[in-house]
């Protein structure tokens, strides 16, 4: 009986905490389209998520590129003519899936906490009621230009992402394995189809609003001091990043079904 | 008090789970009264603030300002009421991220109207009020200390010129000195903006000089009211406890064996 009650409370948790998310969802997605709207707030949340991101996603979507050519190189060898395939292959999982992703998870550590971070620590030291006092919505001056900048720096730093990621598939297959420069780049042109950029971009679209979200939502509803904030950041990190590969998936299916 | 209470406050009761917080709370507030709270920690002083400023949403009972019901207001009204409302929260509560004119010309900007020239120069001059040079105003609030930070926070309270300042803790954290130097802005801000002030504290000392009435809260309730220099001929044993700070009498402190 004990064991039912217990599973019927993590139950009961969880269908309160999904009610409560959907419903900050709503309220903040209805914000986003109502004045006023703090364009000075979301020019500075796009600086600070994509423009101080690019140095962390570049540099990993350059070794992705790398390796990812690196073991193609390696797997292809055992299929004949296999390794004519590698720009192909590279741009396609670039563009298509490691862009988008590499891109999301990098950003969910770094913006993702930093935003729950900032936004708990309004929360412990009353400045988000200060806000309220001050005849200003907090949804409209802390959710949605985080909200409205994560929807718009990610698919900007995946487009940067997919063009470096590339960049280091095509130094690895020319300069390690001495395919011809101007072949490779040939073939990933050739191969390389505007929806398949399109498609990351989306997927980057959706995961920046998730990043943003459970950002502002875990801080937003983080308790308890400092304990409480370290709480709401990890949390923000993690749900973010489970979220962005469970995204990846429905939204793969959706976007490749055909 | 005489004529129509600014804040009538009737049958107010919020419970947090089982936790009854106010059960059926009565206080009313005139026109240009200074009213001080206090009580015990965890006896409502806070969840009562909160409710009249609307931070927090009663579970019954009804709040009235200049006779309109405020209880259940939909948030647009709710910022416009917000305009009247000024607060002094116990830390402060800063924005980290601006500089302290920004912080204390934030309500004439966003919930005003007000130019940020304008509401610069008015910020200026309100930092003045408070005692403070213009050239603190360039300062980020980290660089202040207690008493200044708490000296931006009324600073932020009163430039909007309201007609009701809510003073939460105002001299906790304090040194004496200093603490006594805020009492005597709280007076003179209250005066010069002929304002209605309600203050929640556990300082006799502050409390005996900011009011003109004094209500004590005792489980939920207001268990005694009176006039500020009879509250030592009260003749109630629960406020000759507190107001001497007695651990003998009828208010016991729930302490758990180690």
């Amino acid at each position: 009986m004990a064991f039912v009650a217990r599973v019927g409370r993590v139950v009961l948790a969880f269908l309160s905490a999904s009610g409560r998310l959907a419903l900050f969802t709503l309220n903040a997605l209805s914000h986003c389209f109502r004045p006023p709207i703090y364009v000075n707030l979301i020019l500075r949340q796009f600086v600070d998520i994509g423009y101080y991101s690019l140095p962390v996603v570049g540099l990993t979507a350059i070794f992705i590129g790398m390796v990812l050519a690196l073991q193609l190189h390696t797997g292809f060898n055992r299929i004949t003519g296999g390794e004519s395939a590698i720009a192909q292959v590279v741009v396609l999982g670039m563009t298509r899936e490691l862009g988008p992703v590499i891109a999301g998870l990098m950003v969910a550590g770094r913006i993702g906490a930093a935003i729950a971070a900032e936004v708990g620590t309004m929360r412990v030291t009353d400045q988000i009621d200060a806000l309220s006092t001050l005849s200003t919505n907090p949804y409209k001056y802390l959710v949605v230009p985080r909200l409205l900048a994560g929807v718009v720096a990610l698919p900007a730093l995946v487009l940067v992402a997919d063009c470096i990621g590339v960049f280091g598939g095509f130094l690895v297959a020319t300069y390690k394995f001495g395919f011809n420069p101007v072949a490779y780049l040939q073939n990933t042109a050739d191969f390389l189809r505007s929806d398949d950029v399109i498609s990351g971009l989306i997927k980057s679209a959706v995961f920046g609003f998730l990043i943003s979200l459970m950002g502002c939502y875990t801080g937003y509803h983080s308790k308890g001091g400092a304990q409480g904030v370290g709480a709401a950041t990890t949390y923000a990190v993690v749900s973010a990043s489970v979220l962005i590969l469970t995204f990846d998936y429905i939204l793969s299916a959706l976007l490749f079904s055909s | 008090m005489s004529g129509a209470p600014k804040i009538s406050v009737r049958g107010l009761k919020k419970s947090f789970g089982s936790k009854v917080v106010l059960d059926g709370l009565d206080l009313d507030v005139g026109v240009g009264e200074s009213v001080v709270v206090i009580g015990g920690s965890g006896t409502g002083k806070s969840v009562m603030v909160k409710c009249i400023i609307g931070l927090m949403e009663p579970d019954a009972g009804s709040i009235k300002i200049d006779g309109q019901e405020v209880t259940g207001l939909k948030r647009g009204e709710r910022e416009r009421l917000m305009r009247k409302f000024g607060m002094l929260f116990q830390g402060a509560a800063l924005f980290d991220s601006l500089r302290v004119w920004q912080n204390v010309a934030f309500g004439l900007i966003q919930g005003h109207g007000i130019g940020r020239d304008e509401a610069k120069t008015i910020a200026i001059k309100t930092l003045g009020a408070v005692g403070l040079d213009p050239e603190v105003a360039e300062l980020w609030p980290a660089e202040l200390s207690g008493g200044m930070q708490k000296r931006v926070g009324l600073a932020r309270a009163i430039a909007g010129k309201p007609e009701i300042i809510i003073f939460d803790e105002p001299t906790t954290g304090l040194d004496p000195i200093m603490g006594d130097v805020i009492n005597d802005l709280i007076i003179k801000c209250v005066r010069d903006l002929g304002a209605t002030a309600v203050s929640i504290t556990h300082d006799m000392a502050s409390a005996h000089k900011i009011a003109d009435r004094i209500a004590m809260i005792y489980k939920g309730k207001i268990i005694w009211q009176g006039p500020s220099k009879t509250i030592d001929q009260s003749g109630n044993p629960y406020v000759d406890q507190f107001i001497h700070g007695r651990g003998e009498g009828p208010i016991k402190m729930e302490v758990r064996a180690l």
